[in-house]
């Protein structure tokens, strides 16, 4: 391998990771994180400064709407400014994936604040210990009210968040519905959740809601003798997530969705056994699973990459922020959370506790349209240095260009992308119907948008 | 298996009325002296209403609506509703989209209802949507539907600056969409998808082309001009069996008198403008028109508006529909109340039931997940 080939994998693998781990970067960001090595990147990606948000004044002051959001329409703009600038781009993503697994939406929760409060949660403690991830979640007063803990009582327990905690948030089911878990087991999960609630709030007031908080009222609490999973005990809920999170179902459950959300739609058994295998042997700790996935040879092979379906979100922030146009919180970056709504992601919204179906479902005819329309919208921004700094890396290149160079170079000005065959050959016919591309040419820079227009329209763009 | 109890299939026009409609300012008890006790600043009397008979008057704001009401050609459901109401916009929207009031399901309605009526998909206009994002009501597993801002611009770079050279942008793309026979990448679902939003599209930026009608529709006015592109792909005569457009907001905390009488004005004279196309069409008895909202409003008023309630009021129009009240005026005694509401009395799943298989002819408990009588609101 040539030296320059050498560097150009490096350059493509560490592209890759940045997708995954977060929203794609620019060409200069991608070079940036080469010259500190793959493995380097990746403990970097996987360890974000917790530290006071600095942008969060600024957000406060622009954002008049939005503070103390009332709804998640009102949040929004917050979220969206996030996943538009923040440099760690790995804790946007990891909210990103809880808010989808342990998914609470504004369809019921209709309070803007506490959706960011969730969001903050995941922030915080969405890279620890899974044990510690559903504690958490389970003293989130919007996921007591969600799932209607509210209703439970020591005499009557609800078996909401019981049955959701063990379906769909941790041991998962097969396709006939069976489970590693008994409807006894849900009927005694919910007993142990009795007296875990939100404390009663206040109804809005003119410009916003009053925070949300846990309470747990011992009285209304079921201390008695409980059977969970072959265990035997006066189990509260920390004591149920405990035994949980022992559970080869779990370790698999997790490894599953960690695999689908960061490796590729369809699933490999042998990976996600690894995986879970690696969640056993660290209790869970989501950290030292992403490294694995990061760091194995699958993950970086070809086969997996552009394997995955862009979630709207994915597809918006990732072509969002190569136009690096976002100085300050305005309606720039807030009506990017539209966007995602007009392909089918209400950010702050998932459809239902389960979530959004990820993969190929998100591209229904509507949404391919208002993707493309987007995507070439975006790197049409001439006025924006991201773009303009593309078309410098284009023009830069030793020119003339021949059609199948012109398309490389705007293919790595895009951030180091790449086509399936087909696609690359219609786009280079296209490029031959004008010849070879020289950057002192008239009309180059149209030239040069134009094709990044047309590689965000394929349907190879929709993969990421 | 069709269904359609005898009758002739027809296409849907479904006007959703987004945020909350007033039921009682838009079907008046304007003899009721509850209404004016409980709604000291904000009763309709006098010049304010139309009356239909000795009990309910129309909003003044909706003559097109008396008249379309006196010809026969409208139901009016009040009482309209669903069990242990909820009063969140969102949920209740969702509900009303979902047919699901006790589920939180992905998939609308309509959207199945398409899939009953295209199982392949090969029209990927027969759901029509006037409007960005796709409302739940149309969203289903498989199913295309396009959503249109307006049609002349509908389609891909419409509105891309500086694109010098869009169709040969546009040829370019075309021939990458082509479905492959073998299973290689990118995958055949996302290749047809494409092919089938390309389609789409080209079929209804042409729609204008062949439609010719002396009906004026208002400019300024949102719905008008929704209505107007419906009613240019109906003479396009694409196969579209369910058109879809919303007109709003109704979330009148405040200000209702004006808000709320502009919004009426602006879509009684969208309908009644849209309904002198269809006539002229000839297409009155093969089109219905339904008009909901996710909620009615508070009986009582807070001063200048009124917030979130339960039990509704909605509309049936078409050639075909028989005309008249149905239900009952829920009553508004303070025993009668649901929490400050009023009570349903009337499921919409039974409406629903009546549309899927009295107008677009298909079996609607696949739809409904369960069996809902039909209403008798449907000439043979």
């Amino acid at each position: 391998m040539t030296t320059a080939t050498s560097a150009r994998t490096d350059v493509s693998l560490i592209a890759h990771l940045l997708r995954r781990a977060g929203f794609g970067a620019t060409r200069d960001q991608i070079d940036a994180y080469t010259a500190k090595g793959y493995e380097q990147t990746v403990e970097e990606l996987l360890h974000p400064k917790r530290e006071e948000a600095e942008d969060q004044d600024l957000m406060d002051r622009y954002f008049i709407a939005s503070v103390e959001a009332r709804s998640v329409g009102h949040a929004d703009p917050q979220w969206a400014w996030r996943l538009a600038t923040s440099q760690k781009p790995l804790e946007e993503k990891i909210a990103l994936f809880w808010h989808g697994l342990l998914a609470v939406g504004g369809i019921k929760l209709d309070h803007g604040l506490e959706m960011l409060t969730e969001i903050d949660l995941f922030r915080r403690v969405g890279l620890g210990s899974f044990q510690d991830i559903l504690v958490e979640i389970s003293r989130n007063p919007g996921m007591m009210y969600w799932l209607d803990n509210q209703n439970s009582h020591k005499d009557a327990p609800n078996e909401n968040y019981g049955r959701e905690l063990l379906e769909l948030f941790s041991m998962g089911i097969d396709d006939l519905g069976g489970g590693a878990y008994t409807e006894d087991d849900v009927k005694t999960a919910a007993r142990a959740f009795t007296g875990w609630a939100s404390r009663a709030t206040p109804p809005p007031f003119f410009l916003g809601p009053f925070p949300m908080e846990f309470n747990f009222d011992s009285s209304d609490h079921d201390d008695g003798e409980k059977t969970f999973l072959g265990e035997t005990g006066n189990f509260n809920g920390e004591d149920i997530i405990e035994i949980i999170a022992k559970q080869r179902a779990t370790a698999r459950f997790i490894a599953f969705r960690l695999y689908l959300f960061f490796v590729a739609d369809e699933p490999n058994e042998p990976e996600i056994e690894l995986l879970a295998d690696v969640f056993q042997e660290t209790n869970g700790d989501i950290r030292s699973l992403l490294r694995s996935i990061f760091n194995s040879d699958h993950f970086k092979s070809k086969a997996v990459r552009f394997r995955k379906v862009k979630s709207p979100a994915e597809l918006v922030f990732g072509t969002a922020r190569l136009t690096d146009r976002f100085d300050i919180p305005d309606m720039e970056s807030s009506s990017l959370a539209n966007q995602a709504l007009f392909m089918g992601q209400h950010l702050l919204n998932p459809p239902s506790v389960e979530g959004w179906h990820e993969g190929e479902e998100w591209v229904d005819s509507g949404a391919l349209i208002e993707r493309i329309n987007f995507a070439s919208g975006e790197v049409g921004r001439t006025d924006a240095p991201g773009i303009q700094r593309m078309i410098e890396l284009v023009g830069n290149s030793n020119d003339p260009l021949e059609p199948a160079e012109f398309v490389e170079a705007c293919l790595d000005a895009l951030g180091s992308i790449d086509l399936g065959n087909r696609s690359k050959s219609v786009l280079i016919d296209h490029a031959s119907q004008i010849g070879s591309f020289a950057s002192d040419n008239p009309g180059s820079a149209e030239r040069t948008v134009e094709m990044f227009q047309l590689i965000v329209s394929t349907p190879d763009y929709q993969y990421c | 298996m069709p269904k359609n109890n005898g009758h002739r299939n027809k296409n849907l026009v479904v006007i959703q009325l987004s945020g909350g409609n007033d039921y009682l300012n838009t079907l008046v008890p304007y003899q009721d002296g509850l209404y004016y006790d409980f709604r000291p600043s904000m009763g309709l009397k006098g010049e304010d209403v139309i009356p239909i008979d000795n009990k309910c008057a129309f909003n003044s704001n909706m003559g097109p609506f008396k008249t379309l009401f006196d010809q026969d050609k409208m139901a009016v459901m009040m009482g309209i509703g669903y069990p242990e109401p909820n009063r969140s916009h969102f949920r209740s929207m969702d509900i009303w989209h979902t047919a699901e009031p006790f589920t939180s399901s992905p998939e609308g309605w309509l959207g199945k209802a398409n899939s009953l009526i295209d199982p392949d998909g090969k029209n990927p206009v027969t759901t029509v949507n006037f409007g960005r994002g796709l409302p739940r009501a149309l969203a289903s597993q498989g199913v295309s539907v396009a959503s249109v801002g307006a049609l002349e611009s509908y389609g891909l770079y419409t509105g891309l600056s500086g694109a010098s050279n869009r169709d040969a942008m546009l040829d370019t793309v075309s021939r990458i969409y082509q479905p492959m026979a073998d299973g290689g990448f990118p995958s055949r679902r996302i290749l047809e998808t494409g092919r089938g939003a390309l389609d789409g599209a080209d079929l209804l930026r042409e729609a204008p082309s062949s439609y010719k009608s002396n009906v004026e529709y208002p400019e300024d006015n949102p719905i008008a001009q929704s209505l107007k592109g419906i009613a240019q792909v109906m003479s396009a005569e694409l196969g579209t069996r369910i058109y879809y457009a919303a007109h709003g907001s109704f979330d009148t905390h405040t200000n209702e008198l004006v808000n709320h009488a502009l919004l009426w004005d602006q879509l009684s004279k969208a309908v009644e403008c849209f309904w002198d196309d269809v006539q002229q069409q000839g297409k009155g008895d093969e089109t219905v028109i339904w008009m909901f909202s996710e909620f009615g409003r508070r009986i009582a008023d807070n001063g200048t508006g009124t917030d979130h309630g339960s039990g509704g009021v909605a509309f049936m129009i078409g050639d075909s529909v028989k005309g008249g009240l149905y239900g009952d005026y829920p009553k508004l005694d303070l025993s009668e109340q649901l929490e400050g509401d009023v009570h349903f009395n009337t499921d919409f799943r039974q409406v629903y039931s009546t549309l899927l298989e009295d107008v677009l002819g298909i079996e609607s408990e696949p739809v409904l997940k369960q069996k809902f009588n039909t209403l008798d609101l449907v000439k043979i």
